[in-house]
C-alpha cells in the first residue's frame, strides 16, 4: 500500500470538512472489503483514508414501523443479517445479504460499501432497487435524497460527488401482500461472484392480479438495472406461467451482458431468463400457499 | 494378516499439536536480523523480446541492497527462472529486487526500464505443433527413442508405445470409438505461498530454509543450476503448507540465494497469492485421442492413443507418465501410443500429484464408458473383463506382482453406494479407474537409543502427509515401545542422513523401509550386546518387550534401559541403528470413484451428492491418515473437473485470485465417502503409496457421472455450468 | 506517520504504534510476532488470516490495524488455555482434521465464532460457514467431522 494519513471522524460534519479538504484525494473506508484489496493493488492511490465506522449516523439500523428501514452506510452484513425485523420485512434483502461473500467478509462488508464500489454484480442491489430503497446523500451542501437506481452511473460509477457521501440507504417497507426472491448464480455455491443475478417483488391482488411488480438485474449490464419491460408485463395480468415466461424473456432482451472471466454475454443473458422465471415463480408459489 | 500393537491404529498425527495452536513454523514465519525483501519483476507479455533493461534507477533508490538479472544468473539455472533477450510466458521473471522491505522492492520494481517487442503468442499445443507455429526456441528440437530431429520445432519430445499390431485389433473388434478429450491448467492449490529465506555466511556457505517436499532434491538442484558444491548449501525444510508435487524450492531458491550473496544479507522471498498463479509450475493441458476397440463379448481388442502434452515455455527432459497409466490397468494386446510434450507460451508446468495421469486417465476412462454404452454392457463388468492381474503387462512393460486391481472392482461391486439405486432426474452415478506405479528413490535413517532406552529417529524426509507419525508408529512396533518413547526430527542437509523427495507417494513405502531397517539394526546390536551381557551366544536369544531374553528362559534378561545406559559408560559405544532402502520395486495400485450427481439442465449447474473412493493400499499403517488423503485428493480432482482453470487472454492470465480460480469450499463437496482395499504389496508391511492415486480417477468419474444424468459427453474440463448448459443445449439441438 | 494503537490481544492490552497502511494481520504477525495467522491470499479470498475482532470472525489481512483501535483480537495463540486444548482444537486432533495446517488457525477460530453463536449447527450450516476458509489438503470432510463432534461435547465457551 502507499502510504495514506488514516483519520476515524466521530461526526458527519468532520467528515465532510475532511473529504473537502483533501479535494479528490481521500477515500472513505466503511468495512473496506473492496477498499483493502484495491490500496493493495494500487488501483487507487488516496492521500486520506476516512474510517466512517465511528459516526453513529452511518451505523443506524432502525426500522421505522410502517415506514421503512433505516440501514447506515457503514453497518456490517452480519448486523443487517441479524436485525429481527429484516427476514420478515425485507426477505429479498436478506436473501441477497447473506450471500454475499464469506461470514468472514459479512462481518466487515456493508451494504453502503457494496452499493458505492458500484459493481454491476453487487448482490445486495437487485433486491434494493426492487425495494425502491433510496440513497440519502451529505454534502457540503445539505442532504439529497436520490433513488437507488439514480444512484449508480456506470461500473464503480455514482452519483456521489468527490466531497459528498452516502449516509444511509432508506428502503420503504413494501406492502404485506408483495411476495419477493432473491437468486444469485454463481460457479461455486459460496464465496463467489455472481455471473447473473437477479431480485423481483410483486405485490399480488385478488385472483392472483400483479398490482406492481418489480424486476432487477445484476452482472447484466454497466449497473444494476431495473428490467421494465419485463415489469410492465406483469403490472395488471393475471401471474401465471405464460406471464412469468413472457416477462423472463423480456428481462433477457433487456440486460446487456459482456464476456468475462465468469461467465459469457451469451450464457448471462439466457441465465437471466431462467432466473427471472424462476425468481417469479417462487413468488407465485408462496402467494399460493397462505 | 499379522497382529501389530501400532501399525495399521490412526495414531493422531504428532505434528498436528503445534499446527493447531499456530506453534508451527512455515518459512514465512521466520525472522532474520538484518533480513532484507526480495520480489520479482514479471513479464507483462508472454512473448516477446527484451530490447532494453535497464536497472539503474532501481539500484539508486535508498533501501535497495541488490539488483539481480539474467546477466547475474549461470546459464545453469537455465531461463525459465528469468528470462535473458526472450520471455516466454506471461510474468516470467526478468530481474529480481532486495531491499529492506517489502514496499521499497516493490517500487523499486516500477524504476525497472525495460522496453519489449511483442512476438506472437503460441497459446495452444496441438496449434504450436503445426508447422508454421512461431517457434518459442530457436534450438529445440524434437527427442525421440530414434535421436534428435534434424530441424527445430515446438516439438520438445515424442515417446511411441507398440505392442501387437493395432490394426488386426482393431479389426478384431465388433465396437470402436474414437474420440479426442482435453484438459485444462490448474494449479496446485497448496494455501502456503511458495517461500525461502536465503543466508549466505562469510565464508560463503548458503543456509536456505524452504517450504519443499525434498531437501536433499533442492540441495542437489540448487547446487547444479548455482555451480556450488553441496556442501557449500545446508537446506532447512520447514513445515510445508501443502506441497502436492509443487514444492520444488527452485522457483525462487536460485534469485533468493543470488540476491542473497550479492546483498551480503539474509533475504527472504514470499510470493503473494497472485504471483503463486502467475508463476508457479501448474499441470499440464493435454489433447489426447482415444480410439479403442472391443469384442462383442466386451474385451479389449485395441487401442491406439495420441497424447499432446503442453509443456509450458520450457519442457521437462522427462515424458509424462500419462503416456503409460491411462492404458495400464487393462489388458490389451494391440497398442499404439504417440506421445508429444510440446511448448508454448505459458508458464513451465511441474508435477502435480499423480503428474500426467489423471489427464490421461479422463480420456481413457471417459472411453472405457462410451465402450461400454456402446456395447449396451455395465460400465463396472466392463472393465472387469479387462482389468489386469498378476502377471500382466503394463505399458511400460513393468509385470504386475501382487495388485488388488481386481479386488478394488469387487469392492465396488459390492459398496452400498453403488448397489442402491439412485433416483431422480437429471441425477447419475459414474464409476472410473485410475493407476498410478509410485515412484522409486533412496532413503537413509537413523536411530539413536537414548542412555534411557527410549528412541531418537533421525530422517531427512519432509513431512507432508503425516511420515512422522508413521515412522512413529513403526519405531514403537519394532522395537516393542510406546509410541512416547520415540522422537522423531526430520533433520536438515547438514544433520540428516539422505532422504529422497516427498513426492510419487513414495515416502511410507521407501523411508518407512529405511526406518524398519534401521530397527532392525538397532535390535541386532541390542541382541549381539544382550548376549555378551548374559555370556551366551546371540543365537540363543531374542528381543522382546523392552529385554534381550534367553529363548525359553525370559527370566534371565537384560533390560533395554540397561543395556542403553551401559551403551554410554561402556567401550562398546551408543547404539545407533543405521538404515538404507534404495529403489524399492513399484507398488502399482488402482483407486476406482463412484459419484453421484445431479445436474441442473436450465443452467448446466453440477451438484455433487455424494462420493466414494476405492482404493488399494496395500496395508494402511494409519487408518485415519489413508481416508485423509484420499478426501483431499478427491476435493482436488472434483475442483479439476468442474471449477478450476487458468484463463488466459493473450498468454496473460487473467483470473489470478482466489476469488476467481475456483478451487472448491467446503459448501461445494459433500462428505467422501472411502473404502480401504488392502492387497499388500512386496514393500515392507506390504504398503503402496496413498496420496497420488486418488485423483487419478476423479476426473473421468465426475464425466462419466453427468452423462448418466444428461447425457451429454464432457469432453473437455473444467465442466463449469456454462459448459454443460452449452452441451445440453447442442444436444437439444440435435 | 506511525499512529498508537491500543489493542487486547488474547486477553492482554498491548500499545504500540503502527502505520496506516499496516493490516491487523502483519500487526499480529510481524509487530506482535504472533505467526500462527497466517496469509494465504492476502485478499480476504482464503480465510488463513481469520481471527476474532470482539468475538466476530473477520479475515484480518482486510483490516487496517488502525481499524482494531479499542477493540479486541483473539488469535490461535489464545484459544488454548495453557496446555490444555480448546474442546475444537481437541476435535481436530482426534478426528484427524489436520494435515498441513496452514488453513488449520483460521479454520478454527471460524469454528469458535459459529459455535458462539450456533452451538450445534447442521453438516450444512457448518459447510457453509467455513466457506470462507480454504483447504486443500483434506477435501473438509474431517474438518467438518470436528466440528460436529466439538459441537456435542463442548461445555464451556
Amino acid at each position: 500500500m502507499n502510504p495514506f494519513e488514516y483519520r476515524r471522524p466521530k461526526t458527519l460534519r468532520e467528515t465532510l470538512r475532511l473529504l473537502a479538504a483533501a479535494k479528490d484525494g481521500a477515500k472513505l473506508l466503511a468495512g473496506g472489503t473492496d477498499l483493502l484489496i484495491q490500496l493493495k493493488e494500487r488501483r487507487t492511490l488516496p492521500s486520506l483514508v476516512v474510517d466512517i465506522k465511528a459516526i453513529p449516523e452511518l451505523q443506524r439500523l432502525e426500522h421505522v414501523s410502517q415506514r421503512g428501514l433505516h440501514l447506515g452506510a457503514a453497518v456490517s452484513l452480519n448486523r443487517v443479517l441479524d436485525y429481527p425485523l429484516l427476514a420478515q420485512h425485507f426477505p429479498i434483502l436478506a436473501q441477497a445479504c447473506v450471500q454475499l461473500g464469506s461470514l468472514q467478509i459479512r462481518s466487515r462488508a456493508s451494504v453502503g460499501g457494496n452499493l458505492c464500489n458500484a459493481s454491476p454484480a453487487a448482490s445486495t442491489a437487485p433486491s434494493l432497487l426492487c425495494l425502491k430503497a433510496q440513497a440519502v446523500i451529505a454534502g457540503p451542501g445539505g442532504r439529497r435524497r436520490i433513488l437507488l437506481e439514480d444512484f449508480f452511473q456506470g461500473p464503480n460509477q455514482t452519483a456521489l460527488g468527490k466531497d459528498e457521501l452516502l449516509v444511509e440507504v432508506f428502503v420503504p417497507t413494501p406492502s404485506p401482500s408483495s411476495r419477493g426472491c432473491y437468486l444469485q448464480l454463481t460457479q461455486r455455491q459460496e464465496m463467489d461472484i455472481p455471473m447473473v443475478n437477479v431480485a423481483c417483488l410483486l405485490t399480488l391482488g385478488r385472483g392472483g392480479r400483479c398490482q406492481q411488480a418489480r424486476v432487477a438485474l445484476g452482472a447484466v449490464a454497466p449497473t444494476p438495472i431495473r428490467a421494465r419491460r419485463a415489469e410492465a408485463l406483469l403490472e395488471g395480468h393475471a401471474l401465471n406461467s405464460q406471464a412469468i415466461q413472457e416477462a423472463a424473456e423480456a428481462a433477457a432482451k433487456e440486460s446487456s451482458p459482456i464476456d468475462d472471466v465468469r461467465a459469457s454475454a451469451e450464457y448471462r443473458r439466457e441465465m437471466v431468463k431462467v432466473l427471472t422465471r424462476r425468481a417469479l415463480q417462487s413468488c407465485l408459489e408462496e402467494a399460493a400457499s397462505p | 494378516m499379522t497382529e501389530y500393537s501400532f501399525l495399521g491404529k490412526s495414531l493422531p498425527r504428532l505434528d498436528a499439536a503445534g499446527k493447531l495452536t499456530g506453534k508451527a513454523q512455515y518459512v514465512a514465519d521466520l525472522n532474520i536480523p538484518g533480513m532484507l525483501h526480495g520480489v520479482i519483476l514479471r513479464s507483462p507479455y508472454a512473448h516477446a523480446r527484451i530490447r532494453r533493461l535497464d536497472v539503474s534507477k532501481a539500484c539508486a533508490l535508498p533501501g535497495v541492497v541488490a539488483v539481480i538479472t539474467a546477466a547475474d544468473i549461470p546459464a545453469s539455472a537455465g531461463r525459465a527462472i528469468m528470462a535473458e533477450d526472450k520471455v516466454l510466458y506471461g510474468s516470467h521473471p526478468v530481474a529480481a529486487v532486495a531491499a529492506v522491505t517489502r514496499e521499497i522492492a516493490e517500487a523499486a520494481l516500477g524504476c525497472i526500464e525495460v522496453e519489449y517487442e511483442p512476438l506472437p503468442v503460441v497459446s495452444d499445443g496441438v496449434e504450436a505443433m503445426k508447422p508454421d507455429a512461431p517457434l518459442l526456441h530457436p534450438n529445440l528440437y524434437t527427442e525421440s527413442m530414434t535421436g534428435k530431429a534434424s530441424t527445430p520445432s515446438n516439438i520438445a519430445n515424442f515417446t511411441e508405445f507398440r505392442r501387437g499390431d493395432v490394426e488386426a485389433g482393431f479389426a478384431q473388434a465388433a465396437v470402436v470409438r474414437e474420440d479426442t478429450y482435453r484438459t485444462q491448467m490448474i494449479h496446485h492449490g497448496y494455501l502456503e505461498p511458495q517461500a525461502c529465506v536465503a543466508q549466505v555466511d562469510s565464508g560463503g556457505k548458503v543456509t536456505i530454509w524452504a517450504s519443499v517436499q525434498g531437501a536433499f532434491t533442492f540441495r542437489e538442484q540448487l547446487g547444479a543450476s548455482l555451480g556450488l558444491p553441496l556442501s557449500r548449501i545446508r537446506v532447512v525444510p520447514m513445515e510445508v503448507g501443502g506441497g502436492f508435487g509443487g514444492k520444488n524450492g527452485m522457483l525462487l531458491g536460485p534469485l533468493c540465494v543470488l540476491l542473497a550473496q550479492k546483498a551480503g544479507r539474509p533475504v527472504r522471498m514470499v510470493m503473494t497469492r497472485e504471483e503463486d498463479l502467475r508463476m508457479a509450475r501448474p499441470a499440464p493441458p493435454t489433447t489426447i485421442t482415444v480410439k479403442l476397440g472391443a469384442t462383442r463379448e466386451g474385451l479389449l481388442t485395441a487401442a491406439e492413443v495420441t497424447m499432446v502434452y503442453e509443456a509450458g515455455a520450457f519442457a521437462s527432459p522427462l515424458p509424462p507418465s500419462g503416456f503409460v497409466t491411462g492404458l495400464s490397468p487393462y489388458c490389451l494386446p494391440n497398442v499404439k501410443v504417440n506421445g508429444y510434450v510440446v511448448v508454448v507460451n505459458k508458464p513451465p508446468v511441474g508435477a502435480l500429484r499423480a503428474p500426467g495421469a489423471p489427464q490421461a486417465a479422463f480420456a481413457v476412462e471417459c472411453q472405457m464408458d462410451q465402450m461400454a454404452e456402446a456395447l449396451g454392457m455395465d460400465p463396472l463388468q466392463f472393465r472387469f473383463k479387462n482389468i489386469v492381474t498378476q502377471g500382466d503387462r503394463a505399458l511400460n512393460d513393468l509385470t504386475y506382482a501382487r495388485i488388488g486391481f481386481q479386488e478394488v472392482l469387487e469392492k465396488v461391486a459390492q459398496h452400498p453406494n453403488w448397489v442402491r439405486p439412485l433416483e431422480g432426474k437429471y441425477r447419475g452415478r459414474g464409476l472410473a479407474c485410475g493407476m498410478w506405479f509410485g515412484g522409486v528413490g533412496s532413503s537413509a535413517a537413523t536411530l539413536n537409543i537414548n542412555a534411557d532406552g527410549t528412541f531418537a529417529l533421525l530422517v531427512g524426509s519432509v513431512d507432508l502427509t503425516g511420515t512422522r507419525t508413521i515412522f512413529v508408529q513403526i519405531v514403537a512396533e519394532e522395537l516393542g515401545v510406546s509410541p512416547d518413547e520415540v522422537s522423531v526430527v526430520m533433520g536438515d542437509t547438514d544433520t540428516a542422513p539422505y532422504a529422497d523427495i516427498a513426492a510419487g507417494s513414495r515416502t511410507t513405502r521407501q523411508m518407512g523401509a529405511a526406518v524398519q531397517q534401521a530397527c532392525h539394526d538397532a535390535k541386532a546390536e541390542l541382541i549381539r550386546r544382550g548376549a555378551a551381557s548374559l555370556g551366551v551366544a546371540e543365537g540363543e536369544v531374542e528381543y522382546r518387550d523392552r529385554r534381550v531374553q534367553m529363548k525359553g528362559h525370559p527370566e534371565k534378561f537384560v533390560s533395554l534401559r540397561d543395556l542403553a545406559r551401559a551403551s554410554i559408560s561402556t567401550a562398546a559405544g551408543p547404539i545407533v541403528g543405521r538404515g538404507a532402502s534404495t529403489r524399492p520395486s513399484p507398488a502399482p495400485s488402482l483407486a476406482a470413484h463412484v459419484v453421484d450427481v445431479e445436474v441442473d439442465p436450465e443452467t448446466g449447474k453440477v451438484t455433487v451428492l455424494s462420493y466414494t473412493a476405492v482404493q488399494d493400499v496395500g496395508f494402511a499403517i494409519n487408518p485415519t491418515m489413508v481416508e485423509g488423503q484420499i478426501q483431499g485428493a478427491v476435493a482436488m480432482g472434483a475442483g479439476w473437473a468442474l471449477s478450476e482453470d487458468y484463463i488466459f487472454e493473450d498468454g496473460i492470465l487473467q483470473n489470478a485470485s482466489l476469488m476467481d480460480y475456483h478451487q472448491p469450499t467446503a459448501a461445494d463437496l459433500p462428505m467422501i465417502d472411502t473404502a480401504i482395499v488392502e492387497v499388500p504389496s512386496d514393500n515392507p508391511y506390504g504398503v503402496r503409496g496413498v496420496g497420488e492415486p486418488p485423483i487419478v480417477p476423479s476426473l473421468a468419474a465426475i464425466a462419466n457421472a453427468i452423462h448418466k444424468a444428461t447425457g451429454v459427453r464432457m469432453s473437455k474440463l473444467p465442466m463449469t455450468s456454462e459448459a454443460v448448459w452449452r452441451a445440453i443445449r447442442a444436444q437439444a439441438k440435435g | 506517520m506511525k499512529i498508537p494503537l491500543h489493542i487486547t490481544v488474547n486477553g492482554q492490552p498491548r500499545e504500540i504504534l503502527v502505520e496506516p497502511t499496516r493490516t491487523l494481520l502483519e500487526t499480529i504477525r510481524v509487530d506482535l510476532g504472533l505467526t500462527g495467522s497466517k496469509e494465504g491470499c492476502g485478499k480476504g479470498n482464503c480465510g488463513a488470516c481469520t481471527v476474532l475482532l470482539n468475538g466476530m470472525a473477520v479475515n484480518s489481512c482486510l483490516v487496517l490495524a488502525v481499524e482494531a483501535e479499542g477493540q479486541e483480537v483473539l488469535t490461535i495463540e489464545g484459544l488454548s488455555q495453557g496446555n490444555r486444548l480448546h474442546p475444537l482444537q481437541q476435535a481436530f486432533l482426534d478426528q484427524g482434521a489436520v494435515q498441513c495446517g496452514f488453513c488449520t488457525p483460521g479454520v478454527l477460530l471460524l469454528a469458535k465464532s459459529l459455535l458462539d453463536t450456533n452451538p450445534h449447527p447442521s453438516e450444512q450450516e457448518i459447510r457453509t460457514a467455513i466457506a470462507g476458509n480454504l483447504c486443500r489438503c483434506t477435501g473438509y470432510d474431517k474438518i467438518v467431522r470436528a466440528i460436529v463432534a466439538a459441537s456435542k461435547q463442548k461445555v464451556a465457551p
